[in-house]
């Protein structure tokens, strides 16, 4: 869904008169991740009325996560945001090959984030860990489990939009599908930051 | 890229294939009329469990008619049992709400009108559209399917009120709670593809001239209830997927048992509930707005209060969620803070009202079906939104909460205010949609019908409520003191089987002209909308050229113009045009 989002030609984008001055792929993107905020905080607000709302007995996180390769993780996932910037920095400059690499290396970081957190998750079923396993469970695979669903689908619009790349479609100066597929990238970034905080570090 | 195909250009000639054109389709106006016969079939099928549950209540323990074809797990005897029963309520609620009267409103109506009514050759995004209406088959599907899966469908109400749907240790209920969380789930992605749409389109896709405070209030309507929408389902989705992970895996985010609380998904739920009523109201403002002053021949009373009106509403509509909370042993403290900013809603709600007694008050009125539905509208919005202070007041609440009170409220609101502003709607656009136009005799006949079956059925629920009649009641004649009550049962039931049979004429009338109706002009109604300006049904593309917008909507009874209506889209200003 987002990639029809990003990839939808121009013909349709012109902004009208007395629009807001934003392409319309743009505003739809903008618009779509206004109601992701509502989702995230019907998870998070939850998480956070479970578990300080209450009176329900809570682990120390450290106790039950690996915070130390959680941490390498995040900071995976920040870097793709940064390759994410310079691809779409490249794309702007019309630097196609520039362009290329820097995409490739999101899609890499995002895929890499992705299975670092299956990785975890195995280990922690291994361990005995489920989401049956009290509300920290129940609240950890919930708010982890949709973050790392929305990072996939980024992972695959993202590819998608590589192979874009790799044919061209960005070509002088039409590069508004990177500028809207990076805007989702940074927001599933931003909320792997707040989850990461209140998660694993509080 | 056939998505943006007609987009932009005039077209001439429209080959696309059968398939693409009526089925799989990208134009808004198919996606409209898609829309338009899902939620018709909906809608018949929450009035076929109406149905049986009024003879439950009017009839309890007689066996139903054709209810011997039902199997005897369901209904033994041809009696629904208590569980069927409960069924039933869950179900009609779920249908008439999310795939009634909500597609009804904005899935016909803001598909069909925004992109024509502002000027665009489409939606935003046509192929996610698209989606949007083809998500609601899988969803609706689930529903349906619910019903007929072992162990039956959802007995917890529509507003599956956990722990009873968080486990099926209470109500026995697996598949069919899973399937209904699944539906909505579904239902709220369809939901927000729509909105993305609806929004963005308003915002830029409107053509020259076309400002703000041009935009017919129809169209505002339902830009804010996608704005609405937007903010409000995505929470209900993430309610409703924590309800479904309690069920199937094990998580405990509801259950008192494993440290969850019940009480939290009661505030998910009416945080997105009480925005719903609002998404559910404020389109049938819209439209009932646009053709009233088309039915008076004159300019809305009021334009920029009414919108202003509409963002207030939209507004308040998100911080007085806990007032349906008011005996949930919620803080009271909260409930007083409940209490006032509900009331206070009361404010653009009766600006709203007294600007449309504005519009008609010594309009010259042309009685016509759409107008006659859109006065009904007002009027039964009238009687519901005084009944919803009663309920707004936490004392008054205490005594009718959870009685037959609150279904009579929900249905003057819903079917009163929303379902007239509907079949208003329907009328008034048909001819643009079908290119033919509907029999105003059989109209009148169905309208007044139902007007008067409606009230006979639905006003005396709140005698019933405040007789102590509970909401959710099997059978009222194991209580002694509802008792003396029972002929009104009866006579609810017989008015609303009555109901139900005065939509016959809309149906005939519906499929008959669609089969052999006389050609619609392309401007029946005299209207200055600019959907009015392209032919009926508008082509592929809807505008030849990209038109051009010179004043508001509302331009009735013009002194020194020719007509009494000045189409939003012809040049000349006479000039006359400026008055007080």
């Amino acid at each position: 869904m987002t990639a029809h989002a990003a990839v939808g030609t121009p013909s349709a984008g012109a902004p009208a008169q007395g629009g807001v001055g934003v392409y319309t792929q743009k505003l739809g993107m903008w618009v779509f991740l206004v109601s992701e905020v509502m989702f995230f905080t019907a998870l998070i607000g939850s998480y956070i009325i479970l578990r300080w709302g209450t009176d329900a007995s809570w682990p120390e996180p450290r106790t039950v996560l690996a915070i130390p390769v959680t941490a390498l993780n995040t900071f995976i996932l920040i870097c793709s945001s940064v390759s994410m910037v310079k691809a779409y920095a490249a794309a702007t400059r019309d630097d196609q090959a520039g362009l290329k690499r820097w995409l490739l290396l999101t899609v890499l970081g995002g895929a890499t984030f992705v299975s670092v957190q299956a990785y975890e998750y195995h280990h922690l079923i291994e361990k005995g860990f489920l989401p049956s396993s009290g509300l920290f469970g129940s609240t950890f695979y919930t708010m982890t489990g949709f973050h790392g669903f929305h990072v996939t689908c980024g992972v695959i619009s993202m590819i998608w939009v590589t192979v874009r790349a790799f044919r061209g479609k960005y070509a002088g100066g039409n590069y508004r599908g990177v500028e809207t597929i990076g805007l989702y990238w940074h927001f599933v970034d931003l909320v792997w930051i707040i989850l990461f905080t209140i998660v694993y570090l509080i | 890229m056939t998505a943006h195909a007609g987009v932009g250009q005039p077209v001439t000639h429209d080959d696309r294939p059968f398939i693409r054109k009526y089925i799989f389709s990208t134009d808004h106006k198919i996606i409209g009329i898609q829309f338009l016969f899902l939620s018709l079939f909906f809608l018949l099928v929450g009035g076929l469990l109406a149905m049986g549950i009024r003879w439950q209540l009017g009839f309890p323990g007689q066996p139903m008619p054709l209810g011997g074809w039902l199997p005897q797990s369901v209904a033994p005897g041809g009696v629904v049992s208590p569980k069927t029963y409960i069924g039933l309520v869950t179900m009609h609620g779920t249908f008439m709400i999310f795939f009634a009267v909500m597609p009804l409103l904005v899935g016909v109506f803001a598909n069909y009108l925004i992109p024509l009514k502002i000027g665009a050759p489409d939606m935003a995004f046509p192929r996610l559209n698209m989606w949007s209406f083809w998500l609601m088959i899988p969803s609706g599907g689930l529903m349906i399917a619910s019903l007929f899966v072992m162990g039956g469908a959802s007995v917890s109400g529509w507003t599956v009120y956990a722990p009873l749907s968080a486990t099926p240790d209470y109500t026995g209920v697996h598949l069919g709670q899973q399937l209904w969380c699944l539906g909505i789930v579904i239902f709220g992605l369809s939901s927000l593809l729509g909105s993305v749409n609806y929004i963005t389109t308003v915002v830029n896709l409107r053509a020259p001239g076309m400002t703000w405070f041009r935009l017919p209030l129809s169209v505002w309507a339902l830009f804010i209830t996608a704005v609405l929408a937007i903010l409000a389902v995505p929470v209900l989705a993430g309610a409703v997927i924590m309800l479904f992970f309690d069920q199937t895996l094990g998580t405990h985010f509801y259950l008192p048992a494993g440290g969850g609380q019940p009480l939290m998904w009661q505030h998910l739920f009416w945080f997105f509930g009480h925005p719903e009523v609002y998404i559910l109201i404020l389109p049938a403002m819209g439209i009932a707005s646009d053709i009233i002053a088309n039915g008076s021949r004159k300019p809305i009373f009021g334009y920029t209060s009414m919108v202003y009106a509409m963002i207030g509403i939209a507004f308040l509509g998100f911080i007085v969620w806990g007032h349906h909370m008011f005996q949930s042993g919620m803080n009271p403290t909260l409930g007083s803070t409940f209490m006032v900013s509900t009331i206070v809603i009361a404010v653009p709600s009766a600006i709203k009202v007294f600007n449309w007694l504005g519009t008609m008050w010594r309009g010259s009125i042309h009685f016509t079906t759409p107008m006659l539905n859109a006065i009904a509208f007002v009027s039964m919005f009238i009687i519901g939104g005084l009944s919803g202070i009663f309920m707004a007041s936490t004392p008054v609440d205490m005594y009718i909460h959870g009685t037959y009170f609150i279904v009579a409220h929900i249905h003057y609101v819903l079917f009163g205010g929303s379902l007239f502003a509907v079949f208003a709607g329907i009328y008034f656009w048909y001819p643009k949609m079908f290119g033919k136009q509907m029999n105003e005799r059989w109209g009148r006949i169905h309208f007044v019908l139902t007007f008067i079956f409606y009230n006979l059925t639905f006003f005396p629920m709140h005698i019933l409520g405040v007789g102590g009649e509970m909401r959710r009641i099997y059978d009222p004649t194991v209580y002694e003191y509802l008792r003396p009550l029972q002929p009104i049962n009866v006579f609810i039931s017989i008015s609303a089987f009555l109901l139900m049979l005065s939509q016959l004429p809309f149906a005939v009338n519906f499929i008959g002209t669609l089969v052999r109706g006389k050609k619609a002009a392309i401007n029946p109604w005299h209207d200055n909308g600019l959907e009015w300006t392209v032919p009926s049904p508008p082509p592929h593309g809807n505008f030849a050229t990209t038109p051009t917008v010179y004043r508001g909507p509302y331009e009735f009874s013009v002194p020194g113009a020719t007509e009494d209506y000045l189409p939003v889209s012809v040049p000349a200003t006479p000039p006359a045009e400026r008055r007080p």
